[in-house]
């Protein structure tokens, strides 16, 4: 409002904004940077004092615990799987979905966000009733000998179903914008349809495949609710590192679930550090998020 | 060098893209055929399950599921809190895209940043720093407790956590559209005399409102369902602190599947109403919402 009157005339200070006309600026930044600082800055930085307050040597002893390292591997080990396997469905989704026309394309386009929308806790039950040894699934892979509910497939699953999402809405605008004239160069020039597709269609979509990835990653490796019922949650087998907090807390062990927490945070952050860097990339290589 | 062969320019009779520019047909439909088949697996037949399990002994038991006192308290519970968080998540997100959007600053990108921070987050890491904040252990727990403040295992803490959780969504879907739209209307409403509160009613505000209803839809579906953070802070108590996605599951581990899957019915029906609006917005008004991908 009255910020770049204030300034002193004729000197070029470096400004920490540039001058406008518009109004409401100290007044908006002020609340977001309070609300932000407050609500989300500040507890963070707690947990993540109280986890260095234990100091190195403590945080490491207990991060190696092998209860918890079982539940950290897990998580982590099934998170990347979960991910794969995303990458994969969802350029094929996100391909299908933008080029081919079938009945009832809009409806499952709609259908693809629905793991966004549905609570955790219900897709939960859901897979657990879904998998389990009398379930619609559950029995008839029962029957190939292959048990899905309360084993570290059952959380495969329920990770595979929260991370989808990401990895088809992130492929599916690039899909759509693919400039049709390399493709009919492609053609001309006589290569395969497949060597088309491999060469000349998908490399720009690989950035957007490890975004997605990398998004479908950091949800997997926090989901909770939709992973407890159908995990069994047996210690060092199919016990992931948000339960190992949840159980923590309960027993009133604050340094042990702030120690996990702390490390999930450090690779959440790593995974968003990723998602930059590969945007980044593919913003020079590619001109296209 | 033999003859090469080029293919005909000659569009298909069908209409459709050329031979050449598209698979053969087998490929087309079997591509398709697994796309539909690894969705309906994955997303429709978990979503079916929850209206089977809710009506499998009939529509009388189905519907006295939500005539039971701790059910009921739990519908009001979720309705409470998401009428708390939602709108200070709008004014938030009103506040931060007005600020980042249209003003030039230092450091913009990091805020940006900041703000989506609590989507990186775990759920149950979220409940976690408030306990480590407010928990009776917590950094003002002993304050707390002389004063006879409750906030972890009270609605206070429930709040908070969803507030945390929900709270980059309305900020996401303004920031980019505002940024688009650039000053020039409003600088226009200012040369004309128009007061700021003014500018900010009648120009920016209806320029956003499709945008504005987008992210709120997603806010509110995230505040209704939210489990993981609310479970760390809730304690449970039914009837007290119990919201409609730790009901369900109560009832689901006290093997009360049709109670169960009878609220989570609710909670699924309330998904699919966000999915069709959303949907619906995206269709009708896809040019006054900016670039619409991962949400």
């Amino acid at each position: 409002m009255s910020n770049a009157a204030a300034l002193p005339a004729g000197r070029a200070a470096p400004r920490f904004r540039r001058p406008s006309a518009l109004p409401g600026f100290r007044l908006t930044f002020g609340i977001t940077l309070t609300y932000l600082t407050l609500l989300v800055l500040l507890p963070l930085a707690v947990l993540l004092l109280r986890a260095a307050s234990v100091g190195p040597a403590g945080l490491w002893a207990l991060v190696t615990d092998a209860r918890n390292l079982a539940a950290l591997k897990t998580s982590f080990g099934l998170s990347l799987a979960a991910a794969a396997i995303d990458a994969v469905f969802g350029l094929l989704v996100a391909w299908v979905l933008t080029r081919y026309r079938f009945p009832g394309r809009r409806i499952i386009d709609a259908l693809v966000d629905l793991p966004f929308a549905l609570p955790t806790a219900v897709a939960g039950i859901a897979l657990a009733s879904l998998y389990a040894p009398n379930g619609w699934l559950g029995e008839p892979l029962m029957a190939l000998g292959i048990k899905v509910a309360y084993t570290p497939l059952g959380i495969l699953v329920a990770l595979v179903f929260v991370g989808l999402p990401f990895c088809v809405r992130t492929v599916q605008p690039l899909v759509a914008e693919i400039d049709r004239s390399s493709e009919e160069a492609a053609a001309i020039l006589g290569a395969s349809r497949f060597r088309a597709l491999v060469t000349v269609i998908l490399p720009p979509l690989i950035p957007a495949m490890l975004t997605g990835f990398a998004l479908a990653f950091a949800r997997a490796v926090g989901e909770y609710g939709s992973v407890i019922f159908v995990a069994g949650n047996l210690p060092y087998v199919s016990e992931i590192a948000p339960l190992l907090i949840v159980i923590k807390l309960e027993e009133f062990n604050y340094a042990g679930a702030t120690a996990i927490a702390a490390v999930m945070l450090l690779m959440s952050f790593t995974a968003l550090l990723a998602i930059n860097l590969v945007q980044d990339f593919s913003r020079r290589r590619f001109g296209h998020v | 060098m033999s003859e090469t062969t080029v293919p005909s320019i000659r569009p298909p009779a069908h209409g459709g893209p050329h031979a050449a520019l598209t698979e053969p047909r087998a490929v087309r439909i079997a591509l398709t055929l697994a796309a539909v088949a690894f969705l309906a697996l994955f997303l429709l037949l978990p979503l079916a399950v929850v209206f089977v399990e809710a009506l499998s002994k009939g529509v009388g038991p189905y519907l006295a599921t939500f005539a039971e006192p701790d059910a009921l308290a739990a519908i009001r519970l979720t309705l409470l809190v998401a009428v708390i968080a939602v709108p200070l998540n709008v004014v938030f997100g009103l506040c931060a895209s007005w600020a980042i959007a249209k003003f030039d600053f230092r450091g913009r990108n990091l805020l940006i940043t900041l703000i989506d921070l609590p989507f990186s987050v775990s759920p149950v890491v979220a409940g976690l720093i408030y306990v480590l904040i407010f928990g009776a252990q917590g950094l003002f727990g002993p304050f707390l407790q002389r004063h006879g403040i409750e906030i972890i295992f009270a609605v206070p803490g429930i709040v908070l956590a969803t507030v945390f959780v929900t709270f980059p969504f309305v900020a996401r879907e303004l920031i980019p559209l505002m940024q688009d739209q650039g000053t020039t209307d409003e600088e226009a409403a200012l040369t004309l005399g128009a007061s700021p509160w003014r500018v900010f009613r009648t120009v920016t505000l209806p320029n956003v409102r499709w945008a504005l209803l987008y992210g709120v839809l997603l806010c509110n579906a995230r505040a209704m369902g939210e489990f993981g953070a609310v479970s760390v802070v809730s304690g449970r108590i039914r009837g007290l602190t119990n919201t409609m996605p730790l009901h369900v599951e109560i009832l689901y581990n006290e093997y009360n599947y049709v109670a169960a899957f009878g609220i989570a019915s609710l909670l699924a029906l309330l998904a699919l109403v966000t999915l069709a609006g959303k949907t619906f917005l995206e269709w009708r008004h896809a040019d006054a919402l900016a670039g619409r991908g991962a949400h």
